[in-house]
């Protein structure tokens, strides 16, 4: 009874670290499924916003809030670096992603004052303030608060952003570059503003995490990208695909919280905490591997019987959506309806 | 009016697949010119109209659409005088974003993205109205994902997009080579409805002959990257697939290599 008890403690700070940890599988929603980018650099800026959120509190003693503040707008600028190298230095995406997330490990360290942890024992974190304004709530529930109001008005600002002429132009840009660039749209540009945006989002999803965590380490970045991405999958394969955009932004928040309740179960069941990114590897692997799967399923089953298949264990509904991973459903409703 | 003062463009230059695709063209556009372009495989048609549009850049040699030196202008700052059609259905819109959305952006073509909302109300009225001219029924969908179109919808879809905000030039690069003959037919048509209607300045590749005698005032027939010949006027209303057979063997003492060419 006792484990029951703890495993449901367990899943309560999962659902909350979800939340938190969602920021971030925003940003890698606009960078993966919105502009087509794999962007890795994530791996670096989720720490470089844990450092600067924590650096801004521990050593300059600046207000938490504006210390965030100030993780978004480093995000942003390691965005903008990756942006840069792929668009003006002309050096393929997921090497302009690696080539930045290589250099941000070493200033990471330099912001960190040369250490590859910071703690934030006793200083004066979001948390710290907001279970002062809300008297005698427990951490969890602070925590639940700071990510639900982040996570609510980060999805009402995407939605607004991704319908402006600037977003819209973003969209087009991630779904043909060529009828952008046509269309006047400087998709040189667009390309950095996504990235900053999503950099941005993790770099704010890393620095809350190292409030409410206490610390900001060096160790938490490698494998960010593939939380993310394991988390959009998830997200999109328990909400389906086929919805407005409203919904599918706050699948993105639905997938992080399943995979954090899964990484908690994971531990209760003995696992260790290291084993996750195993788990979030062969997640994403798997999930980019089940278009191809499907081919080979299908033209096996039509080779064995010569008939078309019919895909009995899964239901239709769930199989296209579980296999359609390149977003290239034409079936989706539309962003803003 | 579009200038084109003698383009030199060589792809892989010094490497042993170097490919003269233009080589010393000139070529002048009077305002209302129509002027359809037709040759073989790999004369340099797309690649003339590439450099017209700013995809590639020339080697040497300059492009003025209206007095302004464009040659160094990128892609996307032309494009405010631009209007294109591809060859590709799939190259002129975004497959993922509503009907009403892609003519949005085509509407803003030229002008900077900013915060404002991407569509207004009274847009959609004028897009409806823009869309039943073309009796395709695509008013009523506004909101349809233009992926869910046929090729000879989007086509249709992007000459509106491209005629939306009124270009300075037309480039049409074989828009209807990949519709089936009706629905060639039926874009073409409109194609040449727009042209006329609003007196847009335009380039068509074709590799239809009689589509190219029978639109436009002005063909042009091009051949190892040069312009073989020019003809308008008079000469141009009666000329005949023959002719056009006969003077292509006179200047280049050989048969057409018709393999893409449609003669009927
Ligand atoms: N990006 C490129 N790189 C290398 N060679 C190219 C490139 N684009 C065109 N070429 C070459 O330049 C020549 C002219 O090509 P272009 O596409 O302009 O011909 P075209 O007249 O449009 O022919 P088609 O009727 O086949 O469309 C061809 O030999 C082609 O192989
Ligand atoms: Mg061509």
């Amino acid at each position: 009874m006792g484990d029951f008890f703890n495993l449901i403690r367990a899943w309560h700070g999962a659902v909350a670290e979800g939340i938190i940890w969602s920021v971030m599988t925003l940003g890698v929603y606009i960078t993966f499924r919105i502009l087509d980018f794999p962007d890795l650099s994530v791996d670096g800026s989720f720490v470089t916003g844990g450092a600067v959120a924590a650096m801004f509190v521990a050593y300059l003693n600046v207000n938490p809030f504006l210390a965030l503040l100030a993780s978004l707008a480093a995000g942003m600028l390691c965005g903008l670096i990756t942006g840069f190298i792929n668009t003006k230095m002309k050096i393929p995406g997921i090497l302009s992603g690696i080539i930045t997330m290589t250099a941000l490990y070493s200033i990471n360290f330099r912001i960190m004052n040369n250490s590859s942890t910071v703690a934030l024992i006793g200083t004066n974190t979001v948390d710290v303030v907001v279970r002062d304004f809300f008297r005698g709530i427990s951490a969890v529930n602070a925590q639940l608060i700071i990510g639900g109001v982040l996570a609510l008005a980060l999805i009402a600002f995407l939605y607004w952003f991704f319908g402006t002429e600037l977003g819209s132009s973003i969209r087009a840009t991630g779904n043909n570059p060529h009828m952008a660039r046509s269309l006047g749209i400087n998709t040189d540009s667009t390309v950095m503003v996504a990235l900053m945006l999503s950099n941005g989002l993790v770099a704010l999803s890393g620095g809350v995490f190292a409030h409410v965590q206490g610390s900001s380490s060096l160790s938490s970045g490698p494998g960010t990208i593939a939380i993310g991405l394991a988390s959009v999958i998830i997200g999109e394969v328990v909400l389906g695909k086929k919805l407005g955009f409203i919904l599918r932004l706050s699948a993105m928040v639905v997938g992080t919280v399943i995979y954090r309740l899964i990484f908690a179960t994971v531990l209760f069941a003995g696992l260790k905490a290291t084993d996750m990114k195993l788990i979030s590897a062969l997640v994403v692997c798997f999930a980019l591997y089940l278009p191809t799967a499907r081919k080979r399923f299908v033209s096996w089953q039509t080779r064995k019987r010569g008939r078309v298949p019919q895909l009995g264990l899964v239901p239709d509904a769930v199989m296209e959506d579980i296999i359609d991973g390149s977003d290239k459903d034409p079936d989706e409703p539309n962003l803003h309806d | 009016m579009l200038i084109l003062s003698n383009i030199d463009r060589t792809f892989n230059k010094a490497t042993v697949n170097e490919k003269k695709a233009l080589v010393d063209i000139s070529l002048r556009l009077d305002p209302g010119d129509f002027v359809t372009v037709i040759g073989g495989n790999g004369a340099g048609k797309s690649t003339l109209l590439n450099l017209i549009a700013g995809v590639h850049r020339c080697d040497r040699g300059s492009v003025a659409l209206d007095g302004e030196d464009i040659t160094h202008l990128p892609e996307y700052r032309r494009a405010k005088y631009l209007g294109r059609v591809f060859q590709d259905p799939m190259r002129g819109t975004a497959g993922d974003m509503n009907i009403d959305e892609n003519l949005a952006m085509a509407k803003r073509r030229g002008s900077v993205r900013t915060l404002r909302w991407g569509i207004s109300r009274a847009e959609r009225e004028e897009y409806r109205e823009k869309l039943g001219t073309l009796g395709l029924g695509l008013e009523d969908r506004l909101g349809t994902k233009v992926g869910l179109l046929s090729g000879g919808q989007r086509q249709a879809l992007t000459l509106i997009m491209a005629t939306l905000k009124k270009p300075k030039l037309l480039l049409l690069d074989e828009h209807t080579a990949a519709l089936d003959p009706k629905t060639a037919e039926i874009v073409l048509r409109q194609t040449n409805e727009i042209v006329s209607g609003k007196g847009l300045t335009t380039l068509m590749v074709t590799h239809n002959m009689s589509h190219a005698i029978k639109y436009g005032n002005r063909i042009i027939m091009m051949n190892g990257g040069k312009i073989l010949f020019d003809i308008s006027g008079g000469e141009k209303k009666n000329l005949k697939v023959e002719d056009l057979l006969e003077r292509f063997k006179v200047s280049q003492g050989q048969e057409l290599d018709n393999d893409r060419m449609l003669l009927a």
